[in-house]
């Protein structure tokens, strides 16, 4: 089985990001960017697909400045077998992210694609849905559960209520939740290895990809911020507190 | 502007989701027709037809539908979108689930998670964990959105009279096939609505020690939710989890238990309206977003608070 895995570059989950004066967007300049988390996930159980046996080739996909390589390389210091980098601007929605996705499964062909379910810059959470319906193929999104089977998978979703298991036909688009496993660390020689392996190029206008933005960014701000709280030195203050300041106990 | 609202439901019962998608359907204009996809939802159909300010129900009935899976679902709203300017739904589970299989269908480019409509094709959504928000215009004609629950609140469930219709319901498409589910099935309150939550961090220590969180919970009348660091630990199951990625909520009360804060538990609940943290460590960022905090051991002080309330 051949396993797809896009992956993003992104500005690192503990990095507290801050928005720019000038209300365009977020400061990404020298800051610590990684692989989306719930990338590194999907690449981690591409990869322990393939230790088992169950995946013959493992291919990581980035679209993206040129800066993404960074971002195959770990995904290759992890373990995939091929990393391809898509040259796109900064900020492909969405929408045209699938489209690309689906010119190269077109290409392809993947049985399987693992792909974390949101990627933490612009939480949009659509890509994996709209390369499924792109495909006309089946979809399970917030896995915490895959089992492979003869021409099908078996999954374990997240659900509002709990959880809730799909029986699919590959191919199938998947897109996992935090709880399917935990990513490993890649190994010194790994890193080493990875940065000697070849990076397949393309570039999004080549695949033919309209990438022109459906959605203008007017401006983006800070949060409101609340107002400081206080200490209170004991549980008695605190109820009286929330009794006769804050009225939301009776 | 007409707008075609995706309800969420269980086949029996209409939920609250479903009425703050129609409170911001309202923000977009006052042509409201709301679309139950299910088998056996005939219940539901009423009951949304009493909404406030719905015009008309379409209910789409086959057993095909009974799990709503994603791909038996999108094709029946697809199809129903030529006739309307909007498709909305709630950013559940089930809405994120289905949504973006719709848009991708229309070739729209959907927005995702709005918490403020600013005029008929500008909308306000949070990024980066709520650290930040967009403010983005959208180009396209038609539009897919996905509204955040806590910032519509719920219209009246009832006081309206909307006619029902049935509409086609399509056909199984033979992919996604329904095996079980584990539904935790958590008694009192529901964590997305309730007036109270109380929620416990990595600082409970264990899933025998979370009784303690939900003895509180239990004798405030609230819900309870967890941290990931709880879920992950598995004190408690996963659809406890508040978070960028878990649930968002926005009770009156907040009250956070061992649990440090970290950004995307945050992204989860600071639009509370009062938030408690109990932990031991004064340096904790969530007493940052505490409008009480109070720095104590929590197996001393959850038994002592829940003596006194």
């Amino acid at each position: 089985m051949k396993v797809l895995v896009p992956v993003k570059r992104v500005v690192d989950a503990y990095v507290k990001v801050r928005v720019k004066s000038d209300g365009s967007g977020v400061e990404t300049n020298n800051i610590k960017m990684s692989m989306n988390p719930f990338d590194e996930i999907a690449v981690e159980q591409a990869v322990r697909l393939k230790e088992s046996g169950v995946a013959s080739e493992v291919l990581a996909v980035t679209i993206g400045p040129a800066a993404a390589v960074e971002q195959l390389r770990t995904a290759l210091a992890m373990g995939v077998d091929r990393a391809m980098h898509v040259d796109a601007e900064e900020g492909v929605e969405p929408l045209a992210v699938a489209k690309t996705l689906n010119a190269i499964c077109d290409e392809e062909q993947p049985e399987l694609v693992i792909m974390g379910k949101q990627a933490i810059d612009d939480d949009s959470n659509q890509v994996g849905q709209m390369l499924s319906a792109m495909r006309g193929s089946a979809q399970g999104t917030f896995v915490s559960g895959l089992e492979t089977g003869d021409g099908e998978i078996t999954i374990t979703r997240e659900v509002d209520g709990g959880l809730e298991k799909l029986k699919l036909p590959l191919p199938a688009i998947v897109t996992v939740d935090l709880r399917l496993n935990e990513p490993r660390y890649p190994k010194l020689p790994n890193i080493m290895k990875a940065k000697k392996k070849p990076i397949e190029e393309k570039s999004i206008a080549d695949l033919g990809i309209d990438t022109a933005p459906r959605l203008k960014t007017v401006r983006v701000e800070e949060p409101p911020a609340r107002a400081g709280g206080v200490k209170v030195s004991s549980v008695s203050e605190l109820v009286e507190k929330l009794k006769n300041e804050a009225k939301v106990i009776q | 502007m007409s707008i075609l609202v995706y309800a969420e439901h269980d086949n029996s019962e209409l939920k609250s989701a479903a009425l703050s998608a129609i409170a911001c359907a309202q923000q977009l204009g006052d042509d409201i027709d709301v679309l139950v996809a299910g088998h056996e939802c005939g219940g539901v159909a009423e009951q949304a037809a009493q909404v406030a300010g719905v015009r008309k129900v379409l209910v789409a009935d086959g057993e095909h539908l009974a799990q709503r899976v994603a791909e038996n679902v999108a094709p029946v709203i697809e199809q129903l979108a030529a006739d309307y300017d909007y498709v909305v739904a709630a950013a559940t589970g089930g809405g994120k689930n289905v949504m973006p299989r719709v848009a991708a269908k229309l070739d729209v480019q959907q927005i995702s998670d709005i918490s403020a409509v600013v005029s008929a094709d500008t909308f306000v959504r949070p990024i980066y964990a709520g650290n930040a928000m967009a403010t983005v215009q959208s180009t396209d004609a038609k539009k897919v959105i996905t509204a955040r629950t806590t910032s519509f609140e719920p219209v009246a469930a009832e006081g309206g009279s909307a006619s029902v219709e049935s509409v086609d319901a399509g056909s199984d498409a033979g992919l996604a096939q329904f095996v079980g589910a584990e539904l935790s099935g958590s008694e009192g309150p529901e964590l997305t609505t309730a007036r109270i939550v109380v929620s416990g961090g990595r600082g409970v220590g264990s899933a025998e020690n979370f009784k303690l969180i939900e003895s509180l919970a239990d004798k405030l009348g609230a819900a309870v939710g967890a941290s990931r660091a709880a879920v992950d630990a598995g004190f408690v199951p996963n659809d406890y989890q508040v978070g960028q990625t878990g649930k968002v909520v926005a009770p009156d009360l907040y009250i956070a238990i061992g649990i440090s804060g970290a950004i995307q538990h945050m992204a989860g609940m600071k639009e509370s309206k009062v938030i408690v943290a109990i932990n031991k460590d004064a340096e904790a960022p969530i007493f940052e977003a505490a409008d009480y905090g109070l720095v104590a051991d929590l197996f001393e002080a959850v038994p002592e608070l829940e003596k006194s309330v």
